[in-house]
């Protein structure tokens, strides 16, 4: 279980990002955070990943404090992150950024199996060089990929679905259940997408830094994915798009 | 068919050997190979097909290899496991006509005391119409630090019409000082691809220079050059392609510099052509910080995340 109390984030100079967030992620559960842009979410996964550090607040896995842990700490206890824009090396091949992934030489099969699921042809890709000759889309599976190669208790993912075909989003979807009913890990998905919001087990809108609704599933989708809303202000849905 | 008697090899050497021929002894000696040492050779043995004669003018081989040799190597490492010695040697490769061959070469020095250590290899690629070679290049050096290890290799190429030539060159540390000079001059729809990697750190000094003159119509080169430079050490790249012709040409300098390195890159491009088509491209920097992270977010230490950046960069 991860608990997120009180989270303050306001870097030097600049406007305060996060105001007093507060969240429970229960073990085996899917919690999708939603909202416009600008509004925290990526913020919010860079202080689960410890790629951030918060002004003040406190971040517990299984009860533990891990405020203080830096990114490799939290990795090593089962925090895994997928980065929204993925990061390209030059001369390091997609076979060895999930070899780097697993911590150790992964089999062809489990190769080839975590492509399959991101909807990529490992004969074809794995050799390849995770540089700028991939492009956004192709990048952004391989991240989910690398992500997919670990042994995790809770997994963020931030914005998933941009740059994904239809096809290989399916694949993704039935991977996320996977994920969570068969290998109970937790999962926060950062998402604007409705098939994504429509799995989850609790949806978090965040607004200006803050909670701003919080429910389960069942009442919040209704609420949040109104098909004739187009012109409503207080729509966030069509504010697609990702955060920096 | 000429042959020199094997003589017994120590192990500084083999290990030097499997270094920078990146193979085992085994199969070293399988094919054809001459094998230099403290300037004097351990043993050489020619195939049917590429034939290893010693120079008459002075130190250094040539090296025939037949018109349609296929899928062949031929095995041409130098080492050097005591101080004291300059060594210069002069080796011409004569690639015939449609061959397709890997040619192994480079140098390790290993000492353990003394006075510096210098090799200088002069290597001339003389490709004839259609040839097509990979020349492996390895360069190292280990054993005492206080031994200045001298590592200045020259190599100049000549492609007829139609030849491809693959240089891949590595120096990956413990060598002190090093100047390497390649020029290259390219006849009708030849093709260059030279992708250099080096390694400084301490007070280590590389300087690495390439002047490829495209000659003939359609010809092309790429240049592709990655360093890192580490400690106090200090690489300076240079590289100039003349167009003289249509041809294409195309060359990449990356480099990372960790602590107190310095990267210095000249390249320069001359179109003597208004159908030259000639490129640069060329970043120098630290290791990019979300490099590292996203590294770490896998459970990497800050240290291995740098190693294994550095690592794929080099390889």
């Amino acid at each position: 279980m991860l608990e997120i109390k009180n989270l303050y984030f306001q870097p030097k100079g600049e406007r305060q990002i996060l105001d007093d967030i507060s969240l429970t992620i229960p073990d085996g559960k899917l919690i999708c955070l939603t909202g416009p842009n600008g509004g925290g979410k990526t913020t919010i996964a860079k202080m689960i990943a410890g790629v951030e550090v918060p002004s003040s607040g406190a971040i517990l896995l299984d009860g533990e404090d891990i405020t203080d842990k830096d990114p490799t700490e939290r990795a090593r206890l089962g925090i895994s992150y997928a980065f929204q824009q993925p990061v390209r090396f030059k001369g390091i091949t997609v076979r060895e950024l999930l070899c780097l992934a697993k911590g150790e030489v992964a089999t062809e099969d489990e190769l080839n199996e975590v492509m399959a699921q991101v909807g990529m042809d490992g004969a074809e890709y794995l050799g390849r060089e995770v540089d700028t000759h991939l492009s956004g889309g192709e990048m952004k599976r391989i991240e989910i990929a690398s992500v997919l190669m670990r042994k995790s208790k809770l997994i963020v993912f931030d914005e998933p679905e941009a740059g994904i075909d239809l096809w290989s989003f399916n694949s993704l979807i039935r991977v996320f259940e996977e994920l969570r009913d068969s290998r109970k890990c937790s999962l926060i998905i950062i998402s604007h997408q409705e098939r994504i919001l429509s799995i989850a087990d609790e949806i978090v809108m965040i607004q200006e830094g803050s909670v701003g609704l919080h429910g389960p599933r069942s009442i919040m989708y209704p609420l949040i994915c109104k098909t004739d809303c187009e012109d409503c202000d207080d729509c966030f849905i069509k504010n697609k798009g990702g955060e920096n | 068919m000429s042959q020199i008697e094997r003589k017994p090899i120590d192990d500084d050497t083999k290990e030097l050997l499997k270094v920078v021929s990146d193979a085992d002894i085994e199969e070293l000696l399988s094919g054809a190979f001459n094998i230099r040492s403290n300037s004097g050779c351990l043993g050489r043995q020619d195939s049917e097909n590429i034939i290893i004669d010693s120079k008459e003018d002075g130190p250094g081989l040539v090296i025939h290899i037949k018109p349609g040799t296929k899928g062949e190597k031929v095995f041409i490492p130098a080492c050097i496991t005591v101080s004291g010695i300059d060594d210069l040697v002069y080796n011409d490769f004569y690639v015939g006509e449609g061959a397709d061959v890997t040619i192994v070469a480079g140098c390790g020095i290993h000492t353990t005391t003394g006075e510096p250590a210098r090799h200088n290899g002069i290597h001339r690629f003389f490709l004839a119409k259609g040839a097509h070679a990979l020349y492996e290049e390895k360069h190292i050096g280990t054993g005492a630090d206080e031994t200045t290890k001298i590592i200045d290799p020259v190599t100049e190429v000549f492609q007829e019409e139609d030849s491809y030539l693959e240089i891949d060159s590595v120096q990956l540390g413990g060598v002190d000082k090093t100047l390497r000079q390649t020029k290259a001059k390219l006849d009708a729809r030849a093709t260059l691809v030279i992708r250099e990697r080096i390694l400084t750190d301490g007070e280590e000094e590389a300087r690495t220079e390439f002047e490829v003159e495209l000659n003939g119509e359609d010809s092309g080169v790429n240049l592709i050059s990655r360093s890192v430079a580490k400690g106090n050490s200090l690489q300076a790249y240079q590289s100039n392609i003349i167009g003289n012709t249509k041809c294409y040409g195309h060359s990449e300098c990356d480099g990372i510099i960790a602590e107190h390195g310095r990267v210095d890159a000249s390249p320069k491009l001359v179109a003597n052509s208004e159908d030259a088509q000639l490129i640069h491209e060329a970043a120098i920097g630290k290791i990019a910080g979300e490099q590292i992270l996203k590294l770490r977010t896998l459970g990497l230490s800050e240290e291995d995340a740098e190693k294994a950046i550095i690592d794929g960069f080099l390889r």
